[in-house]
């Protein structure tokens, strides 16, 4: 007889393509969340992006067969969880606004839409989740990244979770929600004005005094912590997911391994 | 106005060293925002309010053609005149016939983004008038030689003690060793300058907030009161205004003018409100002789039923580029048209053309503060991102930036292929910055590490870890 545990929702993993290629512990730290929540997590081979760089450059065409490409990799699952609120936003917001003239594949990118997640609001809104089973010590602040933020709603949901985590103190910047001035293709396109963003945004996070800073969103976390780098700054950067879960033992972002 | 969109990267290049520009931004990044929070918070019905002023403007946007008419008969039955005009130069034609047939030489002018768009100040002094700005921050960029940087605060660029050198400059008539330290006295002294000038004036010209089409009426929002003066002592009050500005109704425009305060300044309501209906009647104590409408499209007909249709629900709040953190960076002037930030980014490609102003709609990060904020409920990235569109049918964007999403969507198409090569990529990626955990250089990466650290990955990619965990399961299992 086999020991099958109960099911448990089914969820398909969007790994996204920066924590695949540059974090991976991101991607496991959320397999690790949604498992301890009970979930089957299954992470569908045939995904590479979804498809925002070609979207917001205009080229709808490519934007589209990538949206196909994910819609048919993940319609099985109960749900599909993305631990980025950008990536996210795209695969709820903006997947069936591709398909507005073609009212059989809109159909099917909303009720996909309808399964897609971020994965802390996950947790809290669909999975119920009020505490996690995690000690961080230090303090930490936490930056509002804006697709998760505006697009769907995620504010009280990760700071909700960090508050449950032992040891940890929560340090509150200047405008949490204001953008970091990564902006996908912008930060390279418009290198001067992405700077100018990410400087104040580095003052705001120095000014806590907090020792960590917080997203949940790899891109934003990468400019921020090259940022803070470049600045000399000690400030650890790292995904929420990576606290939450108890799994900080990987450096954090841009620091070098320890050993 | 000269355009100088296309060297965006420029201007704000410049911008950002520009030392007075950078301190006077930082009055837009707080004040404005924090005010219209308050505001908003302190009103309930604000998001409801929203909607309904987004309805209202909808169902004009339908219904223009007839809503025009009725408003042109309006005003004509009051005693008014109402003049179309397709293109810039059709309005400054028509307002400069009826200035020449009044013998005008002062025109006094009260805000209007209107007569920067058709270039009406420059058209004047050309052509023998002497155009003068009676809004204070109009009036000092006119000083200057300058154009507005914001369109609601058009000199939120400039710094007081610059203000203060420009009027010890202009001002000779004055004790040059006056004391100017007080924002109040410098406005006094800008009053005692210009209330001459409202008397001396022939014509005065404004541009209007709203056109209201069940009576006629033209209404601006001020908080100087200087439109007032601007519009009732003169022979003749021209008002210049684009034909999107039509509500139907008195109860329509109360409705709207809820969030349009509250959204700009936080203000519950701006502190004059004029309302104009053609010209002075028999029994009217005062008012202008004559009452003209120049009802200007140049181009806005155009983005009716198209993907730009949204963007005519636009009045002008300025919220948008307030709560902008690229405006904040590099303020308005940048932008090069009359037209800044997220509004602008949209509206101007639809008024001269993309192919002058497509780093505009590109010069954005989506992070879509602009939209949650505008009262109107524009969805301001994505008439962006249908710019970027228009730009990539048609070729406009670079070649190398085009090849680099050519190549990237060519891999992210094709799963296995993709995961192979990331694979392999990372791993040397992550093998190289592995001493370090980061790159202060890298090749192709240029734009990325001018400013900053690139982190290095951790190594071998999520994927080849999970497909290793989940061989080794099976492993374990069998
Ligand atoms: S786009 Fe919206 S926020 Fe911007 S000026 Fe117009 S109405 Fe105001």
């Amino acid at each position: 007889m086999s020991s099958s545990p109960p099911a448990g929702p089914r969820v398909g993993l969007f790994v996204t393509c920066l924590v695949d290629l540059f974090r991976p512990s991101v991607g496991f730290a959320a397999v690790k969340l949604m498992e301890d929540a009970g979930c089957t997590v299954e992470v569908p081979a045939a995904q590479t992006c979804c498809g925002q760089p070609a979207f917001n450059s205009g080229d709808r065409k490519d934007a589209r067969e990538i949206a196909e490409q994910v819609i048919r990799a993940f319609e099985p699952y109960d749900y599909v969880v993305a631990p980025s609120g950008s990536c996210a936003g795209m695969l709820k917001r903006h997947y069936p606004e591709l398909f507005q003239d073609d009212p059989q594949a809109h159909e099917r990118a909303e009720n996909f839409a309808g399964k897609v997640h971020e994965l802390v609001s996950f947790l809290t809104d669909v999975l119920n989740v009020t505490s996690v089973d995690a000690a961080f010590r230090g303090s930490v602040t936490y930056h509002d990244s804006c697709s998760g933020l505006r697009e769907l709603g995620v504010k009280d949901q990760p700071r909700k979770l960090l508050k449950t985590v032992d040891g940890l103190e929560i340090k509150e910047m200047r405008d949490p929600d204001v953008c970091c001035g990564f902006g996908g293709t912008f930060c390279v396109k418009y290198p001067d004005i992405s700077n100018k963003i990410v400087s104040e945004k580095t003052n705001t996070i120095r000014e806590t005094g907090a020792g960590t800073l917080l997203a949940g969103d790899l891109g934003c976390l990468m400019n921020m912590a090259g940022k803070l780098k470049r600045e000399g700054s000690a400030i650890e950067v790292r995904h929420v997911a990576e606290v939450l879960a108890g799994m900080t033992d990987a450096p954090a972002i841009g620091e070098k391994g320890k050993g | 106005m000269e355009i100088k969109s296309p060297t965006f990267k420029n201007n704000s290049a410049e911008a950002l060293k520009d030392v007075n520009l950078q301190k006077a931004l930082g009055k837009v990044r707080t004040g404005f925002i924090e005010k219209r929070a308050q505001a908003a918070d302190a009103l309930p019905e604000f998001e409801d309010l929203r909607d309904r002023a987004r309805d209202i403007k909808d169902h004009v946007l339908d219904h223009l053609d007839l809503y025009l008419e009725r408003y042109t008969e309006k005003v004509e039955a009051a005693g008014g005149h109402v003049h179309w005009a397709e293109t810039a130069e059709d309005a400054r034609n028509q307002i400069m016939e009826i200035c020449r047939r009044l013998n005008a030489r002062t025109v006094t002018k009260g805000k209007s983004m209107i007569t920067e768009e058709i270039g009406l100040n420059e058209f004047f002094e050309q052509n023998g008038v002497t155009p003068v700005e009676t809004d204070l921050g109009e009036y000092i960029i006119q000083l200057r030689g300058e154009h507005p940087s914001h369109i609601i605060a058009p000199a939120v660029h400039v710094t007081k003690d610059q203000v203060e050198e420009d009027f010890r400059r202009a001002h000779t008539q004055f004790d040059p060793k006056r004391n100017l330290d007080e924002p109040t006295t410098l406005l006094g002294e800008a009053r005692a300058v210009l209330r001459q000038k409202y008397f001396d004036a022939d014509v005065g010209i404004t541009g209007a907030n709203f056109l209201i089409a069940e009576t006629g009426t033209s209404i601006i929002v001020t908080n100087e009161g200087n439109g007032d003066l601007t519009q009732t002592l003169p022979k003749a009050h021209i008002v210049v205004a684009s034909i999107e500005k039509i509500v139907p109704t008195l109860e329509d425009v109360s409705q709207i003018l809820r969030v349009l305060a509250r959204s700009a300044t936080g203000q519950d309501m701006s502190v004059y409100t004029t309302f104009s209906t053609g010209p002075k009647r028999d029994d009217d104590p005062d008012g202008p002789g004559e009452y003209h409408v120049i009802l200007l499209d140049n181009g806005r007909s155009s983005m009716l039923g198209s993907d730009y249709q949204d963007m005519l629900r636009c009045i002008r709040c300025g919220a948008c580029m307030n709560h902008c953190p690229v405006y904040h960076a590099v303020g308005g002037h940048a932008y090069g048209w009359v037209y800044p930030g997220p509004m602008g980014a949209v509206l101007t490609p639809s008024l001269i053309g993309v192919d002058q102003s497509g780093h505009l709609p590109n010069a954005s990060t989506f992070c879509g503060r602009c939209e949650a904020v505008c009262p109107m409920r524009i969805p301001l990235p994505k008439m962006m991102r249908h710019w970027r569109e228009r730009e990539f049918e048609r070729n406009l964007n670079s070649a190398t930036a085009r090849y680099g999403l050519g190549v990237w969507a060519y891999f992210a198409k094709r799963p296995s292929l993709y995961q192979f090569m990331t694979g392999l990529g990372m791993r040397t990626l992550g093998l190289l910055g592995r001493t370090k955990g980061r790159f202060k250089g890298l090749p192709l990466a240029g734009g990325w590490t001018k400013y900053r650290d690139l982190p290095a990955p951790e190594g071998k990619t999520f994927q080849q870890q999970w497909a290793e965990r989940q061989k080794a399961k099976r492993k374990e299992a069998a």
